[in-house]
């Protein structure tokens, strides 16, 4: 049997630097940063005092919930994901038959990850428990508390009946996301999958990478500045928040429905280094690395030197090294035969679990346009990297380019790799 | 705040919770809460939550129990305000 090709009919986006498909599509273009400083942090004697967040406008939460649902609705996580899944669900043409008498969609269904989407609602929780008011809970900390919160309120507001869950692999769970709803279609299992990630912010969430000291501390006072991927000066990721998603669909059925086509995934892969060899809990084992980008390349069955940009997971660490020498290796192209290369969370921060959906929807926007977005401060290229390759492949300003290939990677803690490959539809 | 006061206030609270709106406008006090507004019994317990702000009070299991229309709830909140 053959296996179903797959393309992304619909997109929504909550990222720090724009809230909506034509607001991120603008700050991408123009490289506008969403990073900035917290007095919030200061005052909790944070290292780092910056970071990003989406600005929600009122008007768009009282257009995405009931009046009811906004009473207790806290975690800004669960939040961000979904206004990106309802955008997403929306942008893709499909109709919500909000009728309980309504037949659910038995081939549609939703795989949207997070990670910590509700620590401040946890936290609220936890207060009144100690407190001993646990019955002044309310019914809505489980929903809004649970991993599968995100899926199950949009499972349950587009009538989904296929598969309706959540998946978690720290950074990596917004590309694995994509891949599991991918493979899901591919294999016949469902005709249109929501994928997706978020993640909460704020110092409930960043506090423990802050005390791992992995956070950028140095530019505190000029934010927008702190995120510098592949630079020489890169000294830590700047924490961000949001969501994003993608509706997945199979060609067959995005051509019946006339559906708006923004390309198609023609491979993804997952694996892990095992925490052996380089890896550990926090730092990747190479060959993992390595061999999760060759067998994504395997499958979509290109050439490597038909890959026209790298969407990297690149987080403005000492990773971004390592990244690059994996990408290196794993392609094993010379030096000015490698792709361009560039980094959202330049202008977003790292938005952990969210990174690689909202990644994954700025590669489509590039593809079906053409054009390469900036990447932010990388004035000076770290040294190591130029070994690897040549300076005219790191992206800096807004290049207008067909591009027709997107090799897109995340890599999260637990020595986790995704790598997925984008093409333009029609080729 | 008399019993026609206290009505008004707890319409006012309920109203989110409703999924049948014309009922509530019309609402009596043998009005049901579950049958007649359709609130989902699993916000039956936010209701409550809300009363107790709004009219400082405390409602136990077994008064809550006993909310099953408006006029019960109206009861209830009468006689717990009274003790306070």
């Amino acid at each position: 049997m053959g296996r179903n090709r797959v393309v992304v009919t619909g997109m929504g986006v909550v990222s720090p630097n724009g809230v909506g498909l034509p607001a991120f599509k603008e700050a991408i273009k123009t490289g506008k940063s969403g990073i900035e400083h917290y007095e919030e942090l200061e005052r909790l004697k944070f290292r780092c005092t910056i970071g990003g967040t989406p600005r929600i406008e009122e008007e768009l939460m009282a257009r995405t919930f009931t009046e009811l649902e906004l009473k207790r609705l806290t975690a800004s996580g669960v939040i961000y994901g979904i206004i990106a899944g309802m955008e997403a669900w929306n942008d893709a043409g499909l109709e919500v038959n909000a009728s309980h008498d309504a037949e659910p969609l038995w081939d549609a269904g939703t795989i949207f990850g997070t990670g910590m989407c509700a620590m401040d609602t946890a936290r609220d929780a936890f207060y009144k428990t100690d407190d001993l008011k646990v019955r002044k809970l309310g019914t809505t900390i489980v929903e809004q508390t649970m991993p599968s919160g995100i899926s199950a309120f949009l499972g349950g507001r587009f009538g989904l009946g296929n598969q309706v869950s959540s998946n978690a692999s720290a950074c990596s769970t917004g590309s694995e996301s994509i891949i599991m709803c991918y493979e899901r279609i591919q294999a016949g299992k469902a005709k249109i999958m929501l994928a997706g990630g978020c993640d909460g912010g704020g110092p409930y969430v960043w506090g423990g990478f802050d005390a791992m000291r992995v956070l950028c501390y140095k530019h505190n006072d000029e934010p927008q500045k702190a995120s510098r991927p592949m630079s020489a000066t890169a000294s830590g990721f700047v924490p961000g928040s949001g969501g994003g998603a993608l509706v997945l669909e199979s060609l067959e059925s995005a051509l019946e429905r006339g559906a708006h086509i923004y390309g198609e995934i023609i491979a993804g892969f997952t694996n892990s280094g095992g925490q052996r060899g380089t890896g550990t809990m926090t730092a990747p084992n190479e060959a993992g690395t390595q061999r999760c980008i060759k067998e994504a390349i395997e499958i979509a069955g290109v050439r490597v030197e038909e890959i026209d940009l790298i969407s990297g997971h690149l987080t403005s660490t000492m990773g971004d090294v390592l990244e690059v020498n994996n990408w290196s290796k794993a392609l094993g192209l010379g030096k000015k035969d490698f792709p361009m290369i560039n980094s959202l969370k330049s202008m977003t921060g790292h938005c952990l679990s969210a990174a690689g959906a909202i990644e994954s929807i700025a590669s489509f926007m590039q593809l079906e346009e053409g054009f390469i977005h900036p990447s932010l401060n990388v004035e000076e290229i770290h040294p190591e990297i130029l070994k690897n390759i040549d300076e005219s492949c790191v992206v800096r300003g807004f290049e207008k380019q067909e591009i027709n290939i997107i090799a897109k990677s995340s890599f999260g803690f637990g020595d986790v790799n995704s790598c997925l490959i984008f093409k333009k539809y029609p080729a | 705040m008399n019993r026609e006061e206290l009505k008004a206030k707890l319409k006012e609270i309920i109203e989110p919770y409703v999924q049948n709106k014309e009922a509530l406008e019309n609402a009596t006090e043998e009005t049901s809460l579950l049958l007649d507004l359709e609130i989902n019994s699993a916000h039956l317990v936010d209701i409550i939550l809300d009363m107790e702000e709004a009219f400082d009070i405390e409602i136990d299991d077994e008064n809550a129990e006993r909310m099953m229309t408006i006029g019960q709830a109206l009861d209830i909140s009468e006689k717990l305000l009274e003790e306070d």
